[in-house]
């Protein structure tokens, strides 16, 4: 603060300086008002559509569609190529803030890895979307089937609703067949490889 | 059991924003949501994306946000804005729009779990990621009965031979519908007023943030060894 300035030239110099110094914090003062934007967290976000995608390197994955991630497979191939990614960088992977990631990714996998899905691929999953046009079922029903690879007609009355309206008993034969045909069988399946769907009906209790 | 690995109980998060009511498209969803990372500067000669990924990783991974699911892994980075730099703080924070990879099973889905134990509450059942699932005394196959002596639960099968016990031992593999779910926001509240709690009662109930409710009442469902060729 100049409250005594001998003379008036310098007084236009410190001006200048002032000037040139302020010069030097643009970035800092364009970005005070993006501050409080960013800081009001709980408001939504109403900005405009995505732009460009920018494909983060951690999964190496199929095409992005919410439906496909809804089955198991999809999430099987993103946690391991995670879990490959997270091995080669070793670093950092024992940090506190990794736990938590390890650990989901851990028990994810060893959850998928039991059901048939881990041997999908998006050959195959298109292949049984294709073969399922003609059933009439719903996106819903369609998942299930895809994730769990019923082998009896009491798994399929489960995940089709209304089944004994909508498909007669050789639709339902039919349905049966595609299921097991296209998807591999998951590492249970192979142990079950015996179960006969008349036996499992005769221990139904129509309630 | 590895439950010593993993952080109890899940806390909820709250984010900037969720974008777009997340699709009911079967147990995993993806979910659109935004919010700004920051960046300290020692990580500044990292690639953006990895940083950025990383971050979100540490924030959301294995946590329950409130009304939309357990979060599991990053999907996909659908938009970067600009990086700022505020004063005072030499980290940049970044606004990120991404997709994550979300747990939220949709209602009347069928899954297949292990059984975890059993309590005169009903039968808790585990997906191994996820534990806080629990099936009603009254969503059993009837009749059923709880056997206190080995606190087990018991489904009495009738034939015409008699009734058989078909017990629900824990470890067994069950296969069950969702028929309800229930998000309870954890975060911390602000300090009680001093007459409501005494200081004997420093910890609050823990509660989960996210519980499903199992049914077993239909045919097909329950012990996978029930439905198979005896």
């Amino acid at each position: 603060m100049q409250e005594h300035s001998p003379t008036r030239a310098p007084e236009k110099g410190e001006r200048a300086a002032r000037g040139s110094g302020s010069a030097k914090l643009p970035a800092c003062s364009a970005a005070i008002p993006a501050s409080t934007l960013a800081r009001g967290a709980g408001t939504l976000a109403r900005s405009a559509a995505a732009g460009t995608a920018v494909k983060c390197e951690v999964p190496g994955l199929l095409a992005a569609r919410g439906d496909e991630a809804g089955r198991h497979g999809s999430v099987f191939q993103l946690l391991t190529d995670l879990k490959e990614q997270r091995k080669e960088s070793g670093k950092n992977k024992h940090s506190s803030g990794q736990q938590n990631l390890n650990t989901i990714t851990y028990e994810t996998l060893k959850y998928i890895s039991k059901t048939p899905c881990r041997h999908q691929s998006p050959e195959i999953v298109r292949e049984f979307l294709t073969a399922m046009k003609s059933h009439k079922l719903t996106k819903a029903e369609k998942l299930q089937l895809l994730n769990h690879r019923p082998v009896t007609a009491v798994e399929i009355q489960l995940m089709v609703e209304e089944s004994e309206e909508r498909l007669t008993e050789e639709q339902i034969e039919a349905l049966l067949h595609t299921v097991t045909s296209i998807l591999p069988a998951g590492p249970e399946a192979e142990q079950k490889k015996n179960t006969n769907s008349d036996v499992a009906m005769d221990e139904e209790d129509p309630a | 059991m590895d439950s010593e690995s993993r952080p109890q109980p899940r806390k909820t998060e709250r984010l900037c924003a969720v974008r777009e009511p997340p699709a009911q498209t079967g147990m995993f969803v993806l979910v659109e949501m935004v919010d700004t990372v920051r960046i300290p500067p020692w990580q500044f000669e990292r690639k953006l994306n990895d940083s950025i990924a990383e971050e979100l990783n540490k924030k959301l991974a294995n946590k329950v946000v409130y009304n939309v699911g357990l979060c599991i892994c990053l999907f996909d980075i659908t938009k970067l804005e600009d990086a700022y730099v505020f004063p005072g703080d030499g980290a940049s924070h970044t606004k990120v729009h991404f997709r994550y990879v979300v747990f939220h099973p949709f209602l009347d889905e069928i899954l297949i779990g292990k059984i975890k134990g059993c309590s005169p509450e009903g039968v808790h059942v585990s997906l191994g990621f996820f534990d806080d699932i629990l099936i009603p005394p009254e969503s059993l196959q009837q009749p059923a009965k709880f056997d206190e002596a080995e606190q087990v639960w018991v489904w009495e099968y009738e034939t015409e031979e008699g009734a058989h016990d078909l017990y629900m031992d824990t470890g067994e593999e069950i296969r069950f519908r969702v028929v309800d779910e229930s998000f309870v926001d954890t975060s911390p509240t602000g300090p009680s007023s001093a007459d409501a709690t005494t200081s004997s009662e420093e910890l609050p109930k823990k509660e989960a943030p996210y519980t499903l409710v199992g049914s077993i009442s239909e045919p097909g469902l329950g012990l996978l060894s029930w439905w198979t060729s005896n």
